[in-house]
């Protein structure tokens, strides 16, 4: 076993690991934080996708001990104070989403990519997503959220009344 | 799946790595960024005892000014490979040909040391280091050692690193710092004499889908005189056991006006030497086709 000393979504824990244990499992089975979703087996589908200091990474090709004294934010971590991320927030409004299995990794992504550029253009954003599989949408709607997303994260857009009540899930 | 167990080592500097590695045994792993040996070790292709994990080194992330070269630390990630001034100023082929290495996450976990000591024949970094003319800096009990880009492809998935080593920094030589990008200002013309003195590169890769491996990758390096091309590289991706240089390409250049017409007659010699493997992808005799239309591609561009 291998001690552990990770903050997650603002959290910080300390636990004892096999050092074999996936990252997406110690955020699922450890932590109980099952937003984050393993998709495929092969690294190929980014729905585990989540945040390592800062850089979107896929928690199904990170150990748990490498994370030591590091920072993970998953997809339960991007609301503040009750209101849905901006991300999340176009992902409803725009009905970016038919099954929902890969949103939690595409919007841990598009933020990654928002970070990164924040005013991207179609193709950008379709780079930018590409090592995220969705297989209902055709991607259209999740193109037009990220751009959507973009426009509401611009310094001076003010936030709008959220649509969505905090609780109630995308 | 679940990987089968193993102990893991994290060392804080190289030295600690090598004796790490060497009380390890021979059943032990070096874990670069892991994007490849964590998949390949949840499918349970490899079970190692020991898993050494070089992410608590900090001086190999360096990329540094080596005067006529840039000197790549093994654990730098891709992602910062590609951004790196140095490396987009002096080593621009590098830069193209490792943005498009897997995806956005794969490229922020995954580094250039970790690619090249994997030595995936399909990988998008070995055709590069061959067309750039790298050189491999081995750390390893005896002290460090030095190999060229020729000598460190051995076979599949084969290095010449020793059981005992671990690569810790690659050596790119400046060259090749036009942008790459260019293309000639005629559609379809070969007049482009006029433009070319100096370093070129551009980086082909075919592949069916974003984020898949490479079908075949061409990586070009062309140096040019008053429209004459002197000095030419042409490494390949996907075309046998290893990565490989394309010299019959390379000596079919030389002395040759830039046109497209002369590229395209020098890029015919790119399968001999290879063994283009045939899988669910494509078959061997598609891919010698790919690799002489993507040949003259890469060329053109690079001079362009």
């Amino acid at each position: 076993m291998a001690q552990v000393r990770v903050t997650v979504d603002g959290v910080q824990y300390v636990d004892e690991v096999e050092p074999r244990m996936l990252l997406v499992y110690y955020l699922r089975e450890r932590l109980g934080k099952t937003g984050t979703v393993v998709g495929c087996d092969t690294s190929n589908c980014g729905a585990c996708t989540v945040a390592l200091n800062g850089r979107s990474v896929k928690s199904c090709a990170v150990l748990a001990v490498q994370v030591d004294g590091g920072e993970v934010t998953t997809i339960e971590g991007l609301a503040r104070d009750g209101q849905l991320h901006p991300v999340q927030k176009a992902f409803t409004e725009c009905h970016a989403l038919q099954c929902g299995f890969c949103t939690p990794g595409m919007i841990m992504q598009a933020v990654d990519l928002l970070g990164d550029n924040p005013d991207p253009d179609e193709r950008e954003v379709r780079e930018g997503i590409e090592g995220n599989l969705c297989r209902c949408t055709g991607y259209q709607n999740i193109v037009r959220a990220v751009q959507s997303a973009a426009q509401a994260m611009k310094p001076g857009v003010p936030a709008e009344t959220p649509a969505t009540a905090a609780g109630v899930t995308p | 799946m679940i990987p089968a167990p193993f102990d893991y080592v994290r060392p804080g500097s190289v030295d600690e790595a090598v004796r790490a590695l060497s009380e390890a045994g021979e059943d032990a792993k070096i874990l670069a960024g892991g994007q490849s040996l964590i998949p390949v070790l949840r499918l349970r292709l490899a079970a190692p005892s020991t898993l050494i994990d070089l992410g608590g080194i900090p001086e190999l992330r360096r990329i540094r000014d080596d005067g006529d070269r840039v000197a790549i630390g093994a654990m730098a990630p891709h992602h910062e490979v590609m951004r790196d001034d140095l490396v987009n100023e002096h080593v621009a082929l590098l830069a193209q040909a490792t943005a498009t290495v897997a995806d956005n996450q794969v490229r922020h976990r995954g580094t250039l040391g970790g690619a090249l000591a994997h030595a995936d024949p399909a990988g998008d970094l070995g055709g590069v280091a061959l067309a750039l003319e790298a050189e491999f800096v081995i750390t390893g009990p005896g002290g460090q050692r030095t190999v060229s880009a020729d000598d460190f492809f051995v076979d599949y998935f084969t290095t010449a690193l020793g059981e005992d080593e671990i690569l810790t920094e690659v050596r790119f030589p400046k060259r090749a710092s036009r942008n790459p990008a260019r293309v000639p200002a005629r559609p379809g013309s070969s007049d482009m004499s006029s433009r070319h003195t100096g370093w070129g590169s551009h980086y082909e890769k075919f592949n069916r889908t974003a984020q898949s491996w490479s079908m075949v990758a061409i990586a070009a390096a062309v140096r040019t005189e008053g429209g004459t091309i002197a000095e030419a590289r042409v490494g390949l991706s996907n075309m046998g056991a290893t990565p490989l240089r394309a010299r019959g390409v390379e000596e079919a250049l030389v002395g040759r006006p830039v046109t497209a017409e002369a590229v395209r007659a020098a890029a015919e010699r790119v399968t001999e030497g290879t063994a283009a493997p045939s899988d669910a992808d494509a078959a061997s005799d598609y891919r010698e086709h790919l690799a002489r239309v993507l040949t003259g591609r890469a060329v053109l561009a690079a001079v362009g």
